[in-house]
């Protein structure tokens, strides 16, 4: 069943686009901004969604669909108004057809609570749809509310054509999905049946007379042949009404003529892979869908595989620049003129292969009007979100992880930043609170701000609870700046009480890590009384690194450019001792400690004297700050991050591992991991060595 | 003792190897490629059998001086010495050896047993010898040569 296993992840991933659609339309359809085509696309996702789990018998998820799109096709036909409280069923909807596909994908079980839930407030809705309805309901297709007392026969007449068969469409699933809205009797007409020396392997000779007994309504039946809409001849008689059963339409007499023999072909059958692109003038409903962008679905391990590669391309070139170099052919050669030529090539291919891993931010910022809503709700605020920027690209893997961070400035911004009505009202602002939440691009980085229109930061309040907590000394001098970014530091929460939304115990500490773990950074700026403004900016792949390439001892090591606050050069004064080992570094009136790296790596065993070093003072995590002590430093470069762990194992003290131009591995610095070990033991080495037999013993 | 690749075999290929004085082989599968030394980059705190690592088309691969972890003398190795690309489980390794001296065809019925002795190196690595045209060659068991693997079986 490995094909079928095939069409299973199509479908799953086809899901994630269909729900993605879905929630853009709603929000639209929400924010009033929404036009016909809207609609139909919101509806024509959950159908979708509908149509593929009916075919892998993912009934919970067939159910709940059929109910929520029963609720879109009132909304589709105006029989009910998209108001405030009908979209924020839909929303919610959207949210719980999201987890129930996800869980069907992973085949967990689901809470049928919490779709029972929905599909109640749902009907509710049907019912209200009925109540404003001003059109006898000749189109409904809720098959609860039909008051049909008995059971009709429906005669229906099914022609297929050869484009049917072409787009892999199956009848037997048809019948067999008629089959679940009561009894059917299915006969065959083979009487276009050619000889076979005539048949065209491609054509479509077979049609079908379905006596169907149902109380179901003709649109339910329609339903079904949806995915074949115009692509058959459909007849679909009510004998209590005039019976028409004639002979085909006259198109149909000559020139379409095979269908597959075998009935059970649902292994071959990709009903989920369909595209609606029936264009032919013949088309009966004359439903069109043509899909504007041409783009294909490419396998993520493809791309990085060939991310990988070009990583390699690059290296070589530089080697080979290197080689060449070092024969002493001269700048102005043929060979030398070919190379940068090359070198031109390759970066630009590196460039491209990093853009099919590109994506717009829009995906994460989908996410964010239903946040705001809650939280708005929660607190009692009222609270209107602006996004800018939201085609700003950036690597998937950037935008995965940015996902987390984000919410939390988000939730943040509202329940902190944000002042309640009246109080914003009393200080002359209007009663709505903005957020504006922007993506742009700066210097080859990504940078996301989060603003709010609120009182800025209370930093009198914010001093004192610092303080309190001992992050700071009493009376310390910090500027305003050193003071707005005490809220970064861990064990920081001005909220006085626990709110249910932040506060959590996850401060800004901890976005401030997960962001530096993305090689990003986070700030924020504040002016009272007219809101503050977090900016991060972080790298727009992970593939890559900037680094700045130093020597420890022998050893060419990659510094993480974020971490790095400056560069320095220590003077004989400002060094000071604290034991025999530790010493620290004198800096504008603080005193951060000094960590020689070659040592703590074990390059060396004794310490290198700090003036003749060159210092790095880096930032690490919870915003302490340390000098790292080096030989030499060589320069800045950008770097291919490759893993360790892939043929070896993590090792304490660095983080990854890159290849230089000279086709040898450098490694590439954990800071973080550095300064704490040196931190927790002065002993360094022998630390890192404990952790070793730890992690090796486990 | 563990199951290995290179031991629950019958008719099969063996590569042979030389380390100083004396011979080894491992199991031709598990061989990806063999490539001429190049300077590896250490590893800081890394154990003494671990020469570093190098770059392998993109990937980092962990060298390991196998004369070093098998107990036998160690010199600093020449453009002579050879890495033996292996694939151990899901990791591919390189062992640094002196030289690749031959490939061998046999079944399972030549390998004699490994004597009882005492050494801890001999009954972690070893799985049987050789007898071939005289020499003696050492069948090794690689899923033991990696850092961690070691310790587990410990």
């Amino acid at each position: 069943m490995d094909s079928m296993a095939t069409i299973r992840r199509t479908f799953f991933q086809e899901c994630e686009e269909q729900l993605g659609e879905l929630e853009t339309g709603l929000i639209k359809m929400e924010s009033g901004t929404q036009s016909v085509d809207t609609v139909n696309a919101v509806f024509r996702a959950v159908h979708s969604i509908k149509g593929g789990a009916g075919i892998f018998g993912l009934d919970g998820l067939v159910k709940f669909a059929h109910a929520f799109e029963t609720t879109l096709d009132d909304v589709r036909c105006a029989r009910l108004l998209p108001t405030s409280t009908v979209m924020a069923t839909l929303l919610r909807a959207a949210d719980v057809l999201a987890d129930v596909v996800r869980a069907a994908r992973e085949d967990l079980p689901f809470d049928d609570n919490k779709t029972n839930i929905l599909i109640s407030a749902l009907s509710k809705l049907d019912q209200n749809a009925v109540i404003h309805e001003t059109s006898p309901p000749s189109e409904s297709i809720t098959e609860h509310s039909s008051t049909d007392t008995g059971s009709k026969n429906w005669l229906i007449n099914f022609y297929p054509r050869r484009e049917l068969y072409a787009k892999a469409n199956e009848t037997a699933l048809l019948f067999r999905e008629l089959n679940r809205l009561g009894v059917v009797n299915v006969t065959i007409d083979t009487s276009r049946l050619p000889e076979l020396s005539q048949i065209d392997v491609d054509g479509a000779y077979l049609s079908w007379t379905i006596n169907l007994l149902s109380d179901c309504t003709e649109s339910v039946i329609r339903d079904v042949f949806e995915f074949v809409d115009g692509d058959c001849v459909l007849d679909i008689a009510n004998p209590t009404e005039a019976i028409v059963v004639d002979e085909p339409p006259e198109f149909y007499g000559g020139f379409e003529f095979f269908a597959p023999m075998g009935v059970d072909v649902s292994d071959t059958a990709q009903p989920v892979e369909k595209i609606e692109v029936s264009v032919k003038p013949e088309n009966i409903t004359g439903k069109v869908e043509a899909s504007a962008t041409s783009s294909i679905r490419v396998d993520l391990e493809r791309v990085d595989r060939m991310i990988d590669l070009v990583g390699e391309l690059v290296i070589n070139e530089a080697m080979l620049s290197q080689r060449i170099l070092e024969a002493g052919i001269v700048r102005a050669s043929g060979v030398a003129v070919a190379l940068e030529e090359l070198e031109h090539l390759t970066r630009e291919i590196q460039d491209s292969v990093m853009a099919i891993r590109a994506q717009p931010v829009r995906s994460v910022f989908q996410r964010m009007p239903r946040l705001v809503r809650e939280v708005a709700t929660q607190t009692g605020k009222l609270v209107r979100l602006l996004t800018e920027g939201e085609g700003t690209e950036v690597d998937k893997t950037v935008i995965e992880r940015i996902a987390d961070p984000l919410t939390h400035m988000i939730r943040n911004a509202i329940d902190h930043g944000l002042e309640s009505p009246e109080i914003r009202l009393a200080a002359g602002k209007p009663a709505e609170g903005v957020v504006r939440l922007a993506a742009l691009h700066r210097s080859g980085r990504i940078v996301v701000e989060v603003a709010d229109d609120g009182a800025g930061i209370n930093r009198s309040r914010v001093k004192a609870k610092a303080e309190e907590n001992g992050l700071i000394s009493i009376d310390a001098a910090l500027t305003d700046d050193e003071i707005d970014n005490l809220i970064f530091l861990p064990g920081f929460s001005t909220a006085s009480a626990v709110t249910d939304i932040s506060g959590r115990g996850v401060g800004m500490d901890v976005v401030r890590r997960s962001v530096q773990a993305l090689g990003g950074r986070i700030s924020i700026s504040s002016r009272p009384g007219k809101g503050s403004t977090f900016t991060m900016s972080l790298p727009l792949t992970l593939a890559v690194l900037d680094g700045m390439v130093v020597n420890a001892a022998t050893h060419s090591l990659i510094v993480p450019l974020g971490a790095i606050l400056e560069t320095l050069q220590p003077r004989a004064q400002d060094v000071h001792p604290l034991d025999n080992k530790v010493r620290v570094l004198s800096l504008r009136g603080g005193y951060v400690p000094m960590v020689d790296v070659a040592m703590a790596l074990g390059y060396r065993s004794e310490a290198i004297e700090p003036t003749k070093s060159v210092a790095l003072l880096v930032e690490c995590e919870g915003g302490s700050q340390a000098v790292l002590l080096f030989d030499t430093i060589q320069g800045q470069r950008q770097v291919v991050i490759k893993s360790l762990e892939a043929n070896y194992r993590a090792v304490p003290g660095i983080a990854a591992a890159t290849v230089m131009g000279d086709g040898r591995v450098a490694l590439i610095l954990d800071v973080d991991a550095i300064v704490a070990a040196s931190r927790t033991d002065q002993s360094r080495p022998e630390t890192i060595r404990a952790d070793i037999t730890l992690m090796e013993a486990s | 003792m563990s199951q290995s690749f290179t031991s629950d075999v019958k008719a099969r290929e063996l590569i042979a190897f030389r380390i100083g004085e004396q011979e080894f082989c491992i199991n031709i599968m598990a061989v990806r490629e063999i490539r001429g030394w190049t300077l590896a980059t250490a590893l800081p705190h890394s154990p003494d059998y671990l020469r570093g690592v190098i770059n392998l088309r993109g990937a980092v691969l962990p060298i390991i001086d196998l004369a070093v972890r098998l107990g036998l003398p160690s010199a600093e190795p020449t453009a002579r010495n050879v890495i033996i690309v292996a694939q151990i489980e899901q990791q591919q390794v390189g062992l640094l050896v002196d030289a690749v001296s031959d490939i061998l065809t046999l079944n399972e019925e030549h390998i004699q047993p490994t004597p009882d002795v005492a050494s801890d190196l001999v009954k972690t690595f070893v799985r049987g010898l050789l007898p071939v045209e005289g020499r003696m060659i050492s069948l090794l068991a690689l899923d033991h040569v990696l850092p961690t693997h070691a310790l587990e079986a410990a």
